[in-house]
């Protein structure tokens, strides 16, 4: 691993701590124009961090250090997924710490996390939006790792940099059907991982119908900050990843100097203003499910996924 | 020859330890049990360790058992899993110095406790057939004697009964099959029985791996055979449910090994895919037992059953690749399966400590009862956390890097020329994901409705961490836990020895600072992570903290209640509600019980006085497959009792026609 | 951020507070949103004179915010009881409870006024 690797790793660090914020805000923008409205702008939730950091912080009576911690640890294991999965280079240092496995761990070791914090507030509405929570990571997990290995048949590996090598090297192996049915998989467990509708609404006000928002209701100042940021860059690093599996083009794989690093950024930064956008329109066309017709849409996903996996296999026997 | 002083020093301190017991000052008791056990610990370890390197020279003792005498040897195998259970010896003695304190256990089970681990450590290095049963059965009697020790309630008294009944259903398989195996062969010598039982004939070779299977695998707690799991290890104390399920259903996995994996050689694929599902179904079903179970115990038990349900797994998928031609895939999965029996130890037996210490501090099993205890037993909290960030599958737990194995060796699995396996791994890969899954529930559950947030009882608010010196074991325990996290590196020695015992599932895992699979492309590095995560979170700590100026200073507030006045612990999320939406998403699985009893007012039917309701989730498994067969056997009882009619010529003439029948069967 | 207090309002000012988040005057598009916890916000919107029931409850919204916060009161009622004063269940003006930073006059106020004191509060 040469230091234009690293450079080219820190860089994806970088730029996925700097764009985070605004895919949220392009998401809500296109919402808003969608719906007619003007809108706060793609800037707006730089603002709320800014302001957010300003204010009080406090410590409410009955909890813990774990509710403390919280959203530290949040933060750090997303940021450390985002340094695994390749974003603006195709192999960064980081790939022989963690494959897609380590991913997705570290992705659900941050959603423990706050489900715990949420049972350490002591109110109603924290337990809630930690059971429930918790419930739909149970769920989407299968059709996750499913996924997972739909991908990593053709290449025989579950490293990042391996797969998304060779997809840039083949990219007709993404209209396999394994490659597609994965695809829709990927994408809902995307949207339950990320807490989106149809299954959870983030700009609900109703308690009732809160998933991950019931878990930070107690939350104020820089450590709402943390958090808000937290499932920024969450969204961030899945929507790179969705990405980067099936269209990886522009990213830098073997040429790392600073012309390449440099139209890789340009090029993951549009692919993901895109998604956001997409994201942000089919939100203003889909209802939230009911909470327990939820597992029966994962259920769905796992099928899309045991599909996946079964003609992978079944069709590379085939050509084998 | 150390190896045989080791041996001789393990198998005396079984008989003086208990001896001292007996002959101690009541107030020496626990200091001598406990002390004496975690020296017999000690010695397992070293044992363990010499074993594995060097193995242990068979040795035959003819006078200690009739007919056929002892005969104790070892290889690197029975080495790994003497180590496991020394080690869990020694954090278990030094926890039982502290616990027993007080009389709070009888001196029966004091002197018990010593004999029981003795026995556990000598299985593994029994060598012949009769030194392994008798070693087995002594070790399910002291086992059965500690789990009735607080026979007075009637809970206790049932679990017992359910527990001898199926462990010696259990030894009754394992006998039959290993007789026919060494009938077969020839001789009971397991040394012998490695090397001809793959020249058994094939319908043998089936029965005895049905059998011994059938037999090891109720003693691992697998479905359906596991239902003395969670009806034993919350009634039996604290420090025995942690030896029982660290060490003993680690006992049943060896069982496993030693003859379906290496005895009886390579098989047909069937065997490998049996273990798979009996395995895979453990997993989803006893995980999701504990998901939704309130009592503490209840729900690490049905825990334990899962993780062997993994193991299991494991050693399916490597006995299936083994036989489909795929020996890197199969070396992995038979790694993972190793690795999560050492894990597995590691973080049960800290939980069940833990379990144990809040039982003693608060008088409480029922998670709905605890609350608030991270401000009241911090230490305590603290290292249950470990325990639960180990048994979750979480990254920075251990139980993730021998999660990581098994996922590798399943989705590496070549398809080819075989469509059992190219069915069979990715429904592998959801029973393993979805187990993971619950069981993160299970551990978010018990963590965060008993330790975090307030008490929801006076019982909890009342305790107080416990002495030093169970916090000293579980500490023990703990070390364990975090060094399997962050440096499984410090195993990989220990199970390079396994090369060349177990043929054909050898050198899997290059162990170093990054695990490396040899053969397939794989690569994953524990303290990598962990540094990611640590250098990830100083990152943000120290952004925050430069913002610290521009803000006003913090301060401590009420709980938000929505205004509508202070919330009360009773408001708080209980366990049941946890679970409840996995319930409901379960239903058809798990079956529970619901009572709805209405009782009106004496003077209108208009008007209710109360509404009642109950809610059970007993055992799927024990009322709808075992009620039904025990109603047989029953009916069959019957039957034959038509056959005692009192008349005395009709019993000698069974007498005399049992006779006939002996004489020209031995002809 | 604004947390919405409804301290015994007759709806009118919740109707046209809700006429300001439409795509008509979309106050949304000067930085301002509503909220579901007090934690989260920068301050209370408190519409309708402070009934008995409703006055520790504002008490507590109010402790509950963080700081820097700002109390603004919507409409005649909040600021000097309006039509509502003298009546049995009424325990006084928002005033009279918690500290306010803005009024906006109006029974109710039109949505532009509402709009407008926002603005100035968020400088935008």
């Amino acid at each position: 691993m040469s230091r234009a690797a690293d450079v080219g790793t820190a860089t994806q660090i970088v730029l996925a701590v700097a764009v985070a914020p605004m895919l949220v805000g392009v998401t809500r923008q296109t919402r808003a124009r969608l719906e007619g409205r003007a809108g706060a702008g793609w800037r707006q939730p730089y603002r709320d961090l800014r302001k957010l950091l300003r204010k009080q912080s406090l410590r409410p009576r009955g909890t813990t250090i774990v509710f403390a911690a919280a959203p530290l640890l949040v933060a750090a294991s997303t940021l450390a997924a985002a340094g695994l999965v390749p974003i603006v280079v195709a192999s960064p240092t980081t790939t022989r710490i963690g494959d897609l496995f380590v991913v997705v761990g570290l992705l659900l070791f941050g959603t423990v996390t706050l489900a715990l914090a949420g049972l350490d507030s002591g109110t109603a509405f924290g337990g809630m939006g930690a059971s429930r929570t918790i419930t739909m990571a149970a769920l989407v997990e299968p059709s996750l790792l499913l996924a997972v290995f739909a991908l990593s048949v053709p290449v025989r590996s579950t490293s990042l940099a391996a797969i998304v090598t060779s997809v840039a090297a083949h990219p007709e192996t993404v209209a396999r059907p394994g490659a597609v049915l994965a695809g829709a998989a990927l994408v809902v467990a995307v949207l339950a991982e990320t807490g989106r509708l149809p299954i959870d609404n983030p700009a609900t006000h109703l308690e009732l119908t809160m998933v991950h928002e019931a878990m930070t209701l107690e939350y104020a100042g820089p450590r709402l900050a943390v958090i808000e940021w937290a499932s920024a860059l969450r969204l961030t690093v899945l929507l790179a990843l969705l990405a980067n599996l099936f269209w990886p083009a522009g990213i830098a794989i073997h040429n790392v100097s600073a012309p390449a690093l440099l139209l890789a950024t340009v090029a993951i930064t549009a692919k993901l203003v895109v998604l956001a956008a997409v994201l942000g329109g089919a939100e203003v066309l889909l209802a939230k499910l009911r909470l327990f017709r939820v597992p029966e849409l994962l259920a769905g996903a796992f099928l899309l996924g045991l599909l996946a996996v079964t003609t992978s296999s079944v069709l590379s026997v085939n050509a084998s | 020859m150390l190896a045989h002083v080791l041996l001789a020093a393990c198998t005396g301190f079984g008989l003086i330890v208990p001896a001292g017991v007996l002959l101690a000052r009541t107030a020496a008791r626990p200091v001598v049990a406990g002390g004496g056990t975690a020296v017999l610990g000690v010695a397992g370890v070293a044992l363990g360790v010499q074993s594995i390197r060097a193995g242990v020279v068979p040795v035959r003792i003819g006078w200690l058992l009739p007919l056929s005498g002892a005969q104790f040897g070892g290889d690197a195998l029975s080495g790994l899993f003497v180590l496991v259970v020394g080690a869990v010896a020694v954090a278990v003695g030094v926890y039982l110095i502290g616990y027993a304190r007080d009389g709070h256990l009888p001196t029966a089970a004091l002197a018990i406790i010593p004999g029981f681990v003795g026995a556990m450590l000598l299985v593994p290095l029994a060598g012949s057939v009769t030194t392994f049963l008798a070693m087995w059965e002594l070790m399910a009697l002291t086992s059965t004697v500690l789990v009735l020790t607080d026979h007075e309630r009637a809970a206790c008294r049932r679990a017992g009964l359910v527990y001898a009944v199926m462990t010696h259903l259990g030894f009754l398989a394992v006998l039959v099959g290993l007789v026919t195996f060494a009938a077969g062969v020839g001789s009971e010598v397991f040394a012998a029985m490695a090397r001809d039982g793959a020249a058994l004939p094939p319908a043998t070779r089936d029965a005895i791996f049905l059998l011994t299977v059938a037999g090891f695998a109720s003693k691992a707690g697998l479905l359906p055979l596991h239902a003395w799991l969670p009806r034993g290890h919350p009634e039996a104390p604290g420090p025995v449910s942690a030896l029982m399920s660290a060490a003993m259903v680690a006992l049943g996995v060896y069982g496993l090994i030693r003859i379906d994996v290496v005895a009886l050689g390579v098989g047909p694929g069937w065997w490998g895919l049996t273990l798979l599902v009996i395995g895979a179904t453990s997993a989803v079903y006893a995980v999701l037992q504990a998901s939704v179970a309130t009592d503490l115990k209840r729900l690490l038990a049905y825990s334990t059953s899962e993780n062997m349900g993994l193991v299991a797994v494991g050693l399916g998928a490597a006995m299936l690749l083994r036989s489909a031609a795929q020996p890197a895939a199969a070396a992995v999965a038979f790694a993972a399966a190793m690795l999560q029996v050492v894990n597995h130890a590691a973080f049960k037996s800290l939980a069940f400590l833990g379990a144990s210490t809040v039982q003693r501090a608060t008088g409480q099993r029922d998670l709905d009862q605890l609350g608030g205890l991270a401000r009241r037993m911090p230490a305590t909290s603290g290292l249950f956390g470990i325990a639960a960030l180990a048994g979750s599958g979480l990254p920075l737990g251990a139980a993730f890097i021998s999660e990581w194995l098994l996922l590798q060796s399943l989705v590496h699995a070549v398809p080819s020329h075989s469509s059992t396996v190219a069915l069979a791994m990715p429904l592998t890969v959801a029973a393993v994901a979805l187990s993971a899954g619950l069981g993160i529930a299970a551990m978010v559950k018990a963590f965060g409705v008993g330790f975090l947030a307030r008490p929801r009882t006076a019982a909890a608010d009342a305790a107080v961490d416990p002495s030093a010196a169970m916090v000293a074991g579980m500490a023990l325990a703990a070390a364990a836990c975090v060094l399997l996290a962050v440096a499984p590196a410090l195993t990989g020695p220990l199970f390079a020895h396994l090369d060349g015992v177990v043929p054909g599932l050898d050198g899997g895992v290059r162990w170093g600072r990054v695990l490396e699979l040899s053969g397939l492309r794989g690569a994953m590095s524990p303290l990598g992570v962990l540094a990611a995560v640590a250098a990830a979170a100083l990152l943000i700590a120290m952004s925050i903290g430069l913002t610290r100026r521009g803000r006003p200073a913090p301060t401590t507030v009420p709980l938000w209640a929505c205004g509508a006045g202070p919330l009360t612990p009773r408001m708080q999320y209980t366990a049941s509600a946890f679970a409840e939406p996995l319930q409901r998403v379960f239903d058809d699985v798990l079956r529970p019980d619901t009572d709805i009893e209405v009782s009106h007012l004496d003077e209108s039917r208009y008007m209710l006085d109360r509404i009642r309701y109950r809610r059970q989730i007993s055992d799927a498994v024990e009322a709808r497959l075992y009620a039904p067969i025990l109603r047989v056997v029953e009916a069959g009882a019957h039957l034959v009792r038509r056959a005692h009619n009192g008349r005395l010529h009709w019993y000698l003439g069974y007498g005399a026609v049992g006779l006939l029948i002996a004489l020209v069967v031995a002809r | 951020m604004l947390r919405h207090v409804d301290a015994g309002s007759c709806n009118g000012c919740e109707v046209e507070i809700a006429g300001c988040f439409s795509p008509v005057y979309d106050i949304e598009r000067h930085g301002v949103r509503l909220t579901a916890s007090p934690r989260h916000a920068d301050g209370l919107l408190v519409t309708g004179v402070v009934t008995h029931n409703m006055r520790q409850a504002l008490l507590d919204a109010y402790d509950a915010t963080p700081e820097p916060k700002v109390v603004i009161a919507v409409g005649d009622c909040a600021r000097n009881c309006g039509e509502l004063a003298g009546g049995p269940g009424v325990a006084g003006a928002v005033g009279e409870v918690v500290p306010i930073d803005v009024e906006i006059a109006g029974c109710p106020p039109t949505p532009d006024q509402i709009v407008a004191s926002l603005r100035g509060i968020v400088g935008r």
